[in-house]
């Protein structure tokens, strides 16, 4: 989920891909003329707080990782005057970190991934999570970055992430940068791999939030215990219209949490448990109902054996859930009978509107939409390059 | 400082404003990459990274010699090249 709250009259998909980014008016219509054309564009982001600002994570392949912002619906777009940056190895130098660990090894950014708004009452500011993980900040509306400290400087978290190593095909990922609606200071990150991790100070500390998870890829603890961290969260959400639900779609199933006061941990329920056993519960992207608690779009992928990480059996399906996880319907009409696409987990976005439309992107180049909250699907574009993120904007 | 100038490959030319040869003093190669960066704000870390290595797909040349260290002193009349490595497909 990668934009919980769309802007307000989003008509235009943005869609990210390997290759540069387009929009697509939601109203049908041609593609328009690419932006930053041959580029990576990862996330793509318009401020849903009114102002006209939209952030867009680009990487090239020569020159690197940046941050280019627009102010005019994307016709104009300018490098951010301080792009993300780790810290040089050299401040690490007389910290207590381990001598092995990735911080004092050197980090350089190869990507920022994932671009979300602060809090609505935070103007101008914003996060970013990055592969390498980390944790990024801007407070001037995108123009400069700072490596969030409590975050990228925290003790613990190379132990968290495996010390930041290697381990997904695009590289670890700090992902799906949740800010609570109703508490400012809350903040939910995803690490693939590391787990989900809560801080309630804006970002200054940050504790694992995992219990209920399942781990498969490792053998289970001698004491009987959980892992408390180390899982792999592929797409998460703080639920935009009630914000102690929070769901997530996870490398080992699909979650939700209702929090609860005064336990002493929160717990996740495997609501992929009810998903059809032939199917599973494995996949990237996890869309939230923008109004409905209980209404969550998913798009299983084939998990067995090798993990090809395709469309099961060849036929393509979203699941649709309405009464948060405790069923789900399959919904394929109009998607081809025979397929195997491979949908990102940042490639999925509705538009948050009254009428609600839907769109997920294939890694082949095929734009999939719906305007019946998925019970149909028509095919919006063909022929891009992979599509890596799709987001929802309001372009005049 | 010996006067020396700099290529610089299509590329970063949105950096440099269109300019493909800047004339510039510096001492050493990573001296002339930061006297670009004064004039050509930004232009530094498209080329060497926040560890201060050239990125892996970049490559800079003294003359006709490929650069691996920015301490490498530089003489008047030098040529240093900044452009796009041979990689991808």
């Amino acid at each position: 989920m990668t934009q919980p709250i769309a802007p307000a009259g989003a008509n235009t998909w943005i869609i990210g891909t390997r290759k540069g980014a387009w929009s697509l008016n939601m109203g049908g219509g041609q593609l328009g003329e690419p932006w930053f054309f041959g580029a990576q564009v990862h996330h793509v982001v318009q401020d849903p707080r009114g102002s006209e600002t939209m952030l867009a994570a680009v990487r090239t392949g020569h020159l690197g990782p940046t941050v280019y912002r627009s102010t005019d619906s994307g016709r104009t777009w300018k490098e951010a005057g301080q792009p993300p940056k780790f810290r040089p190895k050299e401040d690490y130098a007389d910290s207590p970190l381990d001598a092995d660990d990735g911080r004092r090894q050197g980090l350089t950014l190869d990507h920022l991934f994932f671009i979300a708004p602060a809090h609505a009452s935070q103007p101008g500011v914003w996060f970013g999570g990055s592969s390498p993980i980390g944790l990024f900040k801007s407070e001037d509306d995108g123009v400069t970055w700072e490596g969030v400290s409590g975050f990228n400087d925290n003790p613990q978290l190379s132990k968290w992430c495996y010390n930041f190593a290697p381990g997904t095909p695009d590289g670890p990922k700090c992902h799906s940068v949740q800010v609570d609606p109703t508490k400012p200071n809350r903040l939910l990150v995803g690490l693939s791999g590391g787990g989900l991790f809560l801080s309630d100070d804006r970002g200054a500390s940050w504790a694992p939030i995992n219990s209920g998870v399942a781990m498969e890829f490792a053998p289970p603890k001698e004491d009987g215990t959980e892992y408390e961290f180390g899982h792999d969260p592929h797409d998460a959400v703080i639920h935009p219209a009630n914000p102690r639900r929070w769901y997530h779609q996870n490398h080992c199933g699909i979650y939700r949490l209702d929090w609860q006061d005064g336990a002493a941990k929160q717990r996740w329920i495997r609501i992929g448990n009810n998903m059809p056993k032939d199917v599973g519960d494995i996949g990237f992207p996890m869309t939230c109902h923008p109004k409905d608690d209980k209404t969550v779009w998913v798009v299983p992928m084939d998990g067995q054996t090798i993990w090809p990480r395709t469309s099961v059996n060849g036929k393509p399906a979203v699941f649709r859930t309405r009464d948060g996880g405790e069923s789900w319907q399959r919904l394929d009409r109009g998607l081809p009978s025979r397929g195997w696409h491979t949908v990102l987990r940042q490639a999925m976005a509705h538009n948050g509107g009254a009428s609600l439309e839907l769109a997920f992107g294939t890694t082949s180049g095929e734009l999939w939409g719906s305007s019946d909250e998925g019970d149909s699907w028509k095919s919006l574009a063909t022929g891009l390059p992979k599509i890596m993120s799709v987001t929802a904007a309001r372009i005049d | 400082m010996p006067a020396v100038r700099v290529r610089v490959a299509s590329l970063l030319h949105s950096y440099t404003g269109g300019l493909k040869v800047i004339e510039l003093e510096a001492a050493t190669v990573g001296e002339a990459l930061k006297a670009l960066e004064q004039r050509f704000p930004g232009l530094h870390f498209r080329v060497i990274d926040e560890q201060g290595q050239i990125r892996p797909h970049m490559n800079v040349f003294l003359n006709e010699d490929k650069v691996q260290n920015l301490a490498t002193p530089v003489a008047a009349g030098m040529e240093i090249y900044i452009v796009g490595a041979l990689s991808g497909g």
